[in-house]
């Protein structure tokens, strides 16, 4: 286990460090000039002097990414092109909006998945697991940012239940609560399907499997056999899932916070990349890639603490 | 010369027991519908639509749907329905170009790791870990914010995230493959690298790359829309699911036609894609069930 998990965050580690290269190579793979792309065609000779002392960009490559790689190390990111503030606060400061709406969107998913998955394998072939077998392909299968819209549309605009715009007031958790059920319902909605479709398929190869003959031989109580014996090792292929699908779920919150307006990690990568502001939306990317792969690492962590079939394989 | 032929007829009525098939699954069915209504949707749009995407009438600004303008107009005027008809042109256009280069260079990277020599091989599979660790969006932002948008680079962005995807399976396949009898046998005969990979590799891989690279579908077709959506894909006025998004969600509260309109051709394309993919899967590869 030790050597599995050892062997495990090196390679993690590699792929942080090659995610960097990529982030920071982009820049020079890009024809044209840096500054002209930071700074617009109407820069002035001392600005492009200024914006060149600052990002280095007068030194060799390998200095250049060498400073980056160390500032990273030492939590500094770089400063925003314009208002010279340092990227690694203005991520931090976005960081929170994002963790809460992806950790509601991945909640009700969840909560709601895999009792559905569970009581469609239980009741298969019945018409509510026909139902729920074409609505969850739909669920996986429809935009999330579509979703977001048409969800904005109906329950923000006609129906006006729910606010449409914003997190809500600092220091009101009812109001903040109540601006995240749109979003969180937008991002989640597709992960809904993804879990009772996984949930589903798995507890039903777990039911056919001798030791949940045995526990049914001896009499046990359907429920007991249930929930003790079969959804507990039915859940195991979730955790791989949820760790990969964390990347989607990221993805989709970008569209999320740009429809509701809200503040995050996406808005901000989304705001920048209009300014062109590249240091910030390279620092942006490089946290969300890092939290990417470190719950995918988690994940892959927890499986094979869970299932020791997992660790001969890497 | 004999033995193709026979092949031939044996492969010829398993097709057609497939299309049987798939006739009689009533999702898989719809699904055949949908996407048939998409491909003639955008091949035809020049004949179908009704008004040219562009033409612009101001006195009929933001109009609910008519006889005159089926899906009503946008805040210039522009006819919607004809605009959502072209629009299907556009994200046609990418899924083709961006699928066929991203199975090509899938293909080619997968068999070269999966063939080549073991440094390649791990060369190829950190490149590919590298680039599957961005999530895809966030990775587009920061590519358009260097280049800035265009159609051509929305489907560079979505080449370079899903050829990792299908190079993986290829090298997986090509690795189990490599170990098989047949092409031990056919190496005892002298063949080279390039004839075993190419007429005997290849073939094996190929079939179940197909029914993948179709049910991505609408993940490029979201992934377009959803660029466009942002501002970062199609430019406007070039008519595109997800700029007509973008006008909608704009005008959301004056006129809900927009978003309506803009939203459903891209739902029912990516329930169509989906639902043809499953059924078949279910009928040509059953094993393909559990890595959706």
């Amino acid at each position: 286990m030790m050597l599995y998990a050892l062997r495990r965050l090196g390679l993690a580690l590699v792929i942080v460090v090659c995610a960097m290269a990529v982030l920071f190579g982009m820049i020079h793979l890009v024809p044209g000039d840096p500054i002209t792309i930071a700074l617009g065609p109407r820069a002035t000779e001392a600005m492009r002097a200024a914006f060149l002392a600052k990002m280095r960009l007068d030194e060799p490559l390998h200095v250049q990414f060498l400073a980056f790689a160390g500032g990273v190390l030492r939590g500094d990111l770089g400063a925003d092109v314009f208002s010279n503030r340092s990227v690694t606060t203005i991520v931090m400061e976005q960081l929170p909006y994002t963790l809460a709406l992806a950790g509601a969107g991945l909640g009700w998913a969840v909560l709601a998945g895999i009792p559905l998955g569970c009581y469609s394998a239980l009741h298969r072939g019945s018409l509510f697991d026909k139902l729920s077998g074409v609505l969850t392909v739909g669920a996986i299968a429809i935009p999330s940012f579509v979703v977001a819209l048409y969800s904005l549309l109906v329950f923000a605009v006609w129906l006006r239940w729910l606010p449409a715009i914003g997190a809500g007031e600092a220091g009101d958790p009812v109001d903040q609560l109540l601006h995240l059920i749109l979003p969180a319902f937008a991002i989640g909605l597709g992960w809904v399907g993804y879990l009772a479709r996984l949930v589903r398929a798995s507890m039903l190869e777990v039911m056919g499997e001798n030791h949940i003959r045995t526990a049914r031989a001896f009499g046990l109580p359907e429920r007991l056999i249930v929930y003790r014996y079969a959804l507990k090792i039915a859940i195991l292929p979730t955790v791989t899932l949820l760790g990969v699908g964390a990347g989607n779920l990221l993805s989709g919150a970008v569209f999320a916070e740009i429809v509701f307006a809200r503040p995050g990690i996406g808005k901000l990568i989304y705001d920048m990349a209009i300014t062109r502001n590249y240091p910030v939306v390279q620092g942006a990317v490089l946290v969300t890639t890092v939290l990417f792969v470190l719950s995918a690492l988690l994940a892959d962590l927890l499986n094979a603490w869970l299932d020791p079939r997992v660790r001969a394989s890497l | 010369m004999s033995a193709p032929a026979s092949e031939l007829a044996l492969a010829a009525p398993a097709r057609f027991t497939g299309l049987r098939r798939l006739l009689r699954e009533p999702l898989g069915l719809a699904g055949l519908i949908l996407v048939a209504l998409f491909l003639l949707g955008a091949l035809l749009a020049p004949w179908l639509a009704p008004y040219d995407p562009n033409a612009l009438d101001v006195r009929a600004r933001l109009e609910g749907p008519s006889l005159a303008h089926l899906a009503g107009t946008d805040q210039l005027g522009r006819d919607t329905f004809s605009r959502v008809l072209h629009g299907g042109r556009v994200a046609l256009q990418v899924a083709a170009w961006s699928i066929g280069a991203s199975l090509l260079l899938g293909i080619l990277l997968g068999m070269l790791a999966g063939y080549g020599p073991r440094w390649l091989d791990n060369a190829l599979l950190l490149l590919f870990d590298t680039v599957r660790s961005f999530p895809t969006i966030m990775f587009a932002l920061a590519a358009v914010t260097l280049a800035g948008p265009s159609l051509e680079m929305v489907i560079l962005i979505i080449v370079v995230t899903s050829v990792p995807v299908y190079g993986r399976i290829v090298r997986t396949q090509t690795l189990s493959l490599k170990e098989t009898e047949f092409i031990l046998a056919e190496r005892s005969l002298g063949a080279g690298p390039a004839r075993i990979l190419g007429v005997h590799v290849l073939p094996n891989v190929i079939g179940p790359l197909l029914i993948l690279a179709s049910m991505d579908v609408p993940v490029v077709v979201t992934v377009e829309a959803g660029l466009s959506f942002l501002g970062l894909g199609v430019r406007p006025p070039t008519p595109s699911w997800g700029n007509i998004l973008a006008d909608g969600y704009a005008f959301i509260r004056n006129s809900p036609w927009l978003v309506i309109a803009g939203g459903v051709p891209l739902i029912l394309t990516t329930l169509g894609f989906t639902f043809l993919g499953e059924a078949l899967r279910d009928i040509f590869d059953p094993r393909l069930r559990r890595t959706f």
